[in-house]
């Protein structure tokens, strides 16, 4: 019989030597960096072209956005359901995403296909069209989704939220209305792919087991276009967060849940204090044994799961509570969400419970770094940002070292209740 | 090519070891054979609200999630129609704290009354967030019931009724457990770095003097063969109307489950697909539609899935997939359709098998099936489905008579546009 009672020995996971595989930095004739992780067992590519050309640079709402929709959506000689088509058949996946600063758009695939279609993506970094046509659709289905979304009580605090924190007209706060699609006009997006696109401002990031010849392939197709001629001027955004602190906002009358989000600005990561409160927020309410979910779920049933997090941007960012719980015990969940905060500002943190959030920071860290496109995702990150190595290995000997005391510290510089957005939506 | 070695305890527990010296880590992966579809009609949602309570203390060991979290590991599980799944991760050094904390649920668990309590509340917000508190959200409530009259696919994993679940016992609770969470009811996988000898050992170790419990001898009743087609409107606060159509097909180890699922390909796999280009891009009848199907693994339903632009009649809109459905019916698949969504599988699969994590889950879900060696040989089956086989294959499951077809309106009044 073995003894069931006691945990077996165990290795702490602190003392695992934590390393971020470098990847090789080429650039293209063009001024284009190319990051590269070769590393893997399947016989897969990935790889990110990472545009300056987020909402960050758009004059009018969702201009970025759906620029970054049609790019695929036709070019002057093959329509949108040809490049679908030819994709689907080579067993790829081409997608596009538009965020606050950049815009991406990854292709996935078998290594043997690759030959077969950087021509097609290099076709639409030179001559997406941005079909008239496909912008009806896009305008018509956009507007669907947001009726459809408008009716959620976590989509409609998940925008406010963001509003109030940086304003409703800064690119990390603005949200979509009806209207902002129909103004959309097919001209103004080909400018805007003109502009940041065609002659964009690009990086890319690929990881996998790539073909022989990958190196000279990456410069026949993207090195000779006029990518990186000039620096995007970068405009300038004013915050405008909201004066009044807590909101109540009945989406729906039945409603059975609330969406609660409780939040505050915090800054990017170069500030110093970043890799510490990554800590603390994880102990805070960063994953499934946080005091949050321990105290909100597992002890008294009020929600499936709540969750805090730091919400990155490269120009600052936020740090939110977020949860849905019944309708009933909304009010009550709050009180417990800075009931917590104030035992992190006043209470103990107990050597066991500090070790555990290190352990599992560590252990997960070491779990995430596992396959080429986890690791590819970590450069992207610190390239897009403006970080190098020291800030990953600076973040490990956080976690590793930061003492009990230290984190009281942070709790108390930045868990005030009083700086904190509070926002329920039924 | 996954590599794994296989052996069993004399309790009758599988045991699959997948070693991978690329990663530092190790995975351990217990699934039961036990799903929804086991349940009780008048206490349905067991299977799932039991994952919870999987969580909340085992005989010999107060928590779960902290031991494991000390060593380094996370983890989650899954429960479905057909079976659940448990899976963690932690740093291979580690390993034996997984065996320690895996081994001493299925010996027996806490059943502690707080627990039940807690996840009962958990499990009915849960519910709430997912099935009630979101537009569309009874969808599949309303077409399992449809569609089912006799198979208990005819509920969902979270259950049929909310107070199916608000009043789960203790007393329900142990019997559920010692009748299906036994070593002869499971199959352990173990993936990473780790060796096939320490596995061994360890199995040895921790699971080796569990009892056996009985097995449990499934005998679900079969759904009768659908004869007449099914239709029903309901009308609900959302803003657009949708359309829900699906189609008894067959089981998940049928030999024509692999024209089905191309078939599904075909249809609604991504941009290409035939229902979006047609409905979606040049009719425009369509915001969004879907095929699919869950991949049951006793006949399941093969489903057409649509949200209608504002103001197209849905008749319209019906007779529109059917059109499509015709020429499937009435004409076979062109090489070049068929080569591009066996192209699109080989590469889910490829991209699938990335993480040792996803390997230990498929290895356990194969043997499941009969044989985790069909992770490495399945692809070939759908390289050898031909165009004629989709064809017969819509040609006989896409008949009216073996329909259900569900009208989900906007109410009036409903709209925000």
């Amino acid at each position: 019989m073995p003894d069931r009672k006691s945990a077996p020995q165990i290795k702490d996971a602190v003392d695992y030597a934590i390393q971020l595989k470098h990847p090789e930095i080429l650039q293209l004739k063009n001024k284009t960096d190319l990051y590269k992780v070769q590393a893997g067992t399947e016989e897969v590519v990935q790889i990110e072209w990472v545009f300056k050309a987020g909402n960050w640079y758009e004059q009018q709402n969702n201009v970025a956005a759906a620029a970054n929709f049609l790019i695929k959506n036709g070019t002057s000689t093959r329509s949108a359901y040809d490049i679908n088509e030819y994709v689907d058949f080579y067993g790829a996946y081409l997608n596009r995403s538009c965020y606050n600063e950049t815009a991406v758009v990854t292709l996935h695939c078998l290594t043997r296909q690759l030959h077969s279609l950087l021509p097609l993506v290099q076709e639409i970094f030179t001559d997406a069209v941005l079909p008239e046509e496909e912008l009806h659709i896009f305008r018509q289905n956009m507007k669907q989704k947001l009726a459809v979304n408008l009716k959620k009580c976590d989509f409609v605090a998940g925008r406010k939220i963001d509003a109030l924190l940086f304003g409703d007209k800064h690119p990390y706060g603005i949200y979509s209305e009806m209207a902002d699609y129909d103004a959309l006009e097919i001209e103004t997006l080909r400018r805007f792919y003109a502009q940041y696109y065609q002659h964009g401002h690009c990086t890319i990031f690929a990881a996998g087991i790539f073909p022989t010849d990958f190196d000279s392939l990456m410069e026949t197709h993207f090195g000779s276009l006029p990518f990186n001629q000039n620096a995007p001027s970068e405009p300038a955004h004013l915050l405008q967060p909201a004066e009044q602190k807590k909101w109540n906002i009945l989406n729906d009358t039945d409603g059975v849940q609330g969406a609660i989000r409780i939040a505050r600005h915090f800054p990017n990561r170069h500030h110093p204090d970043f890799p510490g409160v990554q800590v603390l927020n994880t102990l805070f309410g960063g994953f499934f044994g946080s005091r949050l979910m321990n105290n909100i779920r597992e002890d008294k049933g009020y929600t499936y799961g709540i969750y805090s997090y730091l919400q990155n941007h490269i120009h600052g960012g936020a740090w939110i509570i977020s949860t849905e719980a019944g309708r009933e015990v909304c009010e009550a969940t709050v009180k417990e969400v800075y009931y917590e905060m104030q035992q992190l500002r006043f209470g103990d943190i107990d050597a066991e419970e500090l070790l555990l959030v290190k352990n599992y920071l560590i252990g997960t860290l070491l779990g995430d770094l596992d396959g080429p496109f986890h690791i590819i995702g970590r450069w992207k990150n610190l390239v897009l940002n403006g970080l190098d190595i020291s800030f990953f290995n600076h973040s490990v000997d956080t976690i590793k070292n930061i003492q009990a005391e230290e984190l009281s510290v942070l709790a108390n510089r930045y868990l005030n209740p009083d700086d904190f957005y509070e926002l329920t939506v039924i | 090519m996954v590599k794994f070695e296989r052996f069993r305890l004399s309790n009758g527990l599988k045991v699959l070891v997948h070693p991978d010296t690329s990663t530092p880590m190790a995975v351990v992966n217990v699934l039961y054979d036990v799903g929804a579809r086991d349940e009780d009609e008048k206490q349905t949602g067991f299977a799932h609200l039991f994952e919870h309570l999987m969580f909340g203390g085992s005989v010999n060991i107060p928590d779960y999630d902290e031991p494991l979290q000390v060593a380094g590991g996370e983890n989650n599980a899954y429960t479905t129609n057909d079976l659940t799944n448990y899976y963690c991760q932690l740093p291979a050094d580690n390993l034996e704290t997984a065996f320690w904390l895996e081994s001493d649920r299925m010996l027996s668990l806490a059943f502690s009354k707080k627990s039940l309590d807690v996840q009962r509340k958990v499990v009915c917000e849960e519910f709430r967030e997912h099935y009630i508190n979101k537009p569309y959200g009874d969808v599949w409530h309303i077409m399992r019931e449809l569609a089912y009259t006799t198979h208990p696919y005819k509920w969902m994993t979270i259950g049929k009724e909310l107070p199916h679940i608000e009043n789960a016992q203790l007393e329900d609770v142990k019997r559920f457990f010692f009748k299906h969470y036994t070593p002869c009811n499971a199959i352990l996988v173990v993936a990473g770095n780790v060796t096939v000898e320490h596995v061994k050992a360890l199995a040895e170790k921790w699971f080796g003097d569990i009892p056996a419990g009985t097995p449990y001898q499934r005998n679900l009743p079969q759904e009768p063969v659908q004869t007449s087609e099914r239709r029903l409107t309901v009308h609900r606060k959302v803003p657009m109307d949708a359309i829900y159509k699906t189609w008894h097909m067959c089981s998940r180890m049928d030999d024509r489950y692999y024209a089905a699922d191309l078939l599904s390909d075909i249809l609604g796999g991504g941009a290409s697909s035939r229902l979006y280009q047609a409905l979606v891009k040049e009719q425009q009848l369509f915001s969004g539609i879907n095929c699919y199907h869950f991949g049951s693994l006793d006949a399941g339903l093969f489903t057409i899935e649509g949200q209608l632009v504002k103001g197209v009649d849905i008749k319209l809109a019906e007779a529109a997939i059917e059109a499509e459905l015709d020429k499937l019916r009435n004409q076979p698949v062109d090489e070049r359709e068929l080569q591009k969504v066996q192209n699109k599988t080989e590469s889910v699969m490829a991209f699938e098998d990335m993480s040792v994590m996803n390997r230990a889950g498929s290895l356990a879900f194969y043997e499941l099936l009969g044989d985790g060696e069909l992770m490495n040989t399945e692809f070939d089956k759908y390289r050898a489905v031909t165009a004629d086989q989709i064809h017969q294959l819509a040609a006989d499951m896409l008949k009216s008579t073996n329909s259900n077809t569900l009208w989900y309106l906007s109410e009036p009044g409903a709209t925000t546009t």
